[in-house]
């Protein structure tokens, strides 16, 4: 897989734009590699899970019952996913507003990823929606919702991929060889990340706030009203975790894409975010201890949930957050990613204990995910590394702009 | 350095449109105190738990006939579902079997509407919490901020509703009462405006104090409800919710939603500084965009 030769020119130069794109939908790569043996009936399966949903309605694949009408598409696909896709308004933010030339080679890779996380999270929302031909309404319609907290999520959830398709423009621009249209659209990219990450501070902290009326519903050592911040805070080493995990995983994968020197530097990259997420683990740590005591929970302490509150906030806080401070001084690179692994591994816990495990965590009856609902999702994760992947292998992505590019990329 | 042209119009176009959504969405639902809402007084010691109230809603809201069978025996909690918007559940209490009606509260700032992105979940000024087909999209963020738990979803249907009583809305608005109101035999339902209703209760509960508790769930409960309950023993007995705020339930999410104006305003504009405050960072040409 490493040293494929590719069918087309890398980028396009001089063909007509049709027949480019034609060639490029050729497939440029092996076809038996072991995540498509593994995706590709996982996608099947998905495919006719998802077609008897729309038939039979959701209660026909899903566990959701009256009382918890939100379960793991909610809780997994879209409230950890998008804490996962946070990278990109961390990384847009290091990289346009602070001018940190360093994180540069990773900006194009991290945006593209986070831009096709909201696109399939909205998508995977659309198959929670029992009318989703109404989606339209609080966006065209005249019936906007403006006092609902969701009303202000969907309208940023669609605003931010608009940013964020800006902010990757010059990339297909790049591509196809339309110069004109690359100038124009690099032009727009600052503009784009101020909104982008304007939005993303709303709408990770809005993720958390759309629980904030869920107040007797939710166990209290997760339930506050700093819910927002909370997760506003943990959305960036969220974010910057998964960007070490993806950046380590398509070093690998996509070797033949990436330059000597972008290849000598992500070490170094991979260490300064690592220390990035220790301080915001820092302060997220201490956001919760004052959380903690502002709501004296002392008394849940000793229970089952309790316990469960421990093993979150020491084990995939505590430990991940010593775990990068350790490997940023010792310069150890598998540790780094080891951390990152551990970190979103915490935030997956701390999200769905939110959302999904201590949701009325008092009721005689727990909603548990069927395996229809768990294929689901696989099945909107693999679509999308699919789609991750056919992008990275053609357009300038992990590798530098073709040579007309003004500056070096 | 400096702000040039281009910077100063992209200000003021992020400003003004920070300015523009910010004002929309300062709206909260209206003060319930403010208007003069309808609602329903359910009295406990007069109920009988005869289900007459059950039988004239599925057939006021074509709903499937109740089954006969299914009656209200102490220990088991009968539940609304998609198919019934109201029911009478028997709890054994400190004076006897007592039966209460469960069905929506009709929230004087309903947690349901507040969460709605679309006001298919709509708080209707005569009082009624009505929920609106055509322009749901089927979320069940309602259902998720009900404290209550009321709406119900229609999980094995291809085009779902969300089912929940809305005090027969169509009858209301003719002059009528609501179904269940109009065929109890017992009275132990009554129409009337809110305030009129508190103060029936509270007479009944002053001409009567040893029959009553003395209280009125629903009153403050959530920010007051529409739908007010009497009651021979504690509400808790009646399997009443008893440890619900006081305040309404969109009152949560207000400081938030309030913050969102200021974080569009000011995010912007400090974000736009710091960049400009940092781009001689980086040795770039008089064409800084071109990053």
């Amino acid at each position: 897989m490493m040293n494929y030769k590719p069918l087309v020119p890398k980028d396009n130069d001089g063909m007509p734009v049709g027949k480019f794109l034609l060639a490029s939908l050729r497939p440029h790569g092996k076809i038996f590699t072991p995540f498509n043996i593994i995706s590709v009936p996982i996608i099947m399966a998905g495919i006719v899970l998802i077609v008897i949903r729309f038939v039979y309605g959701i209660g026909s694949i899903t566990n959701l019952t009256q009382e918890v009408p939100w379960g793991l598409w909610i809780g997994f696909d879209v409230v950890t996913g998008v804490a996962f896709a946070g990278g990109a308004y961390v990384v847009t933010f290091m990289v346009y507003i602070l001018n940190m030339e360093k994180y540069k080679p990773i900006v194009r890779v991290t945006v593209l990823n986070g831009f096709l996380a909201y696109v399939f999270y909205a998508g995977a929302l659309l198959l929670d929606l029992g009318k989703p031909w109404n989606v339209v309404n609080p966006i065209i319609g005249n019936s906007f919702g403006v006092s609902s907290v969701l009303f202000l999520v969907a309208w940023h959830f669609l605003l931010y991929m608009i940013a964020q398709l800006i902010e990757f423009s010059p990339a297909i621009a790049e591509w196809i060889g339309a110069k004109r249209a690359r100038k124009i659209l690099s032009g727009m990219t600052v503009g784009a990340v101020i909104f982008g990450i304007t939005l993303s501070t709303l709408h990770q902290s809005g993720l958390g706030a759309l629980y904030l009326m869920a107040k007797e519903k939710i166990h209290p050592l997760w339930y506050s009203e700093f819910i927002p911040i909370l997760f506003f805070v943990s959305s960036i080493f969220a974010g910057l975790s998964m960007v070490i995990f993806e950046g380590s995983v398509s070093n690998r994968v996509f070797a033949g894409q990436i330059s000597e020197k972008d290849h000598m530097g992500h070490d170094g990259i991979l260490h300064g975010l690592s220390k990035i997420c220790a301080f915001a683990m820092l302060v997220y740590f201490f956001l919760q201890i004052v959380v903690f005591v502002h709501g004296k929970h002392w008394q849940y302490l000793d229970s089952r949930m309790g316990a469960w509150y421990l093993t979150e906030m020491i084990g995939f806080v505590i430990v991940p957050m010593l775990m990068y401070f350790f490997s940023y001084r010792t310069r150890n690179i598998n540790l780094v990613k080891i951390s990152s692994l551990v970190t979103m591994v915490g935030i997956i816990i701390n999200r769905l204990n939110v959302t999904v495990i201590g949701f009325k965590w008092d009721a005689p009856v727990h909603y548990v995910p069927s395996w229809m609902e768990i294929v689901v999702t696989l099945t909107v994760l693999s679509i999308e590394i699919w789609i991750f992947r056919w992008i990275v292998r053609r357009m300038p992505v992990l590798r530098g702009s073709p040579a007309w590019v003004p500056d070096d990329h | 350095m400096g702000i040039n042209r281009r910077n100063f119009f992209r200000a003021m176009g992020i400003t003004g449109l920070a300015l523009g959504t910010g004002k929309e969405l300062n709206a909260v639902p209206d003060r319930g105190d403010e208007t003069e809402f309808y609602g329903i007084l359910y009295d406990a010691t007069r109920c009988v738990g005869c289900q007459s109230c059950e039988v004239a809603c599925a057939l006021a809201n074509e709903l499937p006939e109740p089954d006969p069978e299914d009656y209200p025996v102490a220990g088991t909690i009968r539940k609304t579902n998609e198919n019934r918007r109201s029911v009478i559940n028997a709890h054994e209490t400190t004076r006897g079997e007592v039966y209460v009606k469960n069905q929506c509260m009709h929230c004087n700032q309903p947690a349901c509407a507040a969460a709605c992105l679309t006001k298919a979940m709509y708080k209707t000024k005569e009082g009624p919490v009505i929920w609106r087909d055509e322009k749901c999209m089927g979320c069940r963020y309602c259902m998720v901020s009900c404290p209550f738990d009321v709406p119900k979803f229609e999980y094995h249907s291809a085009n779902p509703d969300i089912v929940k009583c809305d005090m027969c809305f169509d009858r209301v608005k003719e002059g009528e009462l609501p179904a269940c109101v109009a065929d109890c035999p017992a009275e132990a339902l009554v129409f009337g405006t809110r305030r009129e209703l508190i103060k029936e209760a509270r007479r009944r509960i002053n001409e009567n104090p040893e029959l009553y508790y003395d209280g009125i769930y629903g009153e403050d409960e959530a920010g007051g409800t529409g739908y007010l309950y009497l009651s021979p023993v504690h509400f808790e007995e009646l399997g009443l919710n008893t440890k619900l705020q006081k305040k309404s339930y969109p009152e949560l999410a207000k400081g938030f939603l309030y913050a969102v104006p200021s974080i569009f305003i000011m995010w912007p504009a400090i974000l736009l500084g710091i960049h400009n405050a940092t781009k001689n960072n980086s040795k770039t040409s008089e064409d800084h965009d071109e990053l």
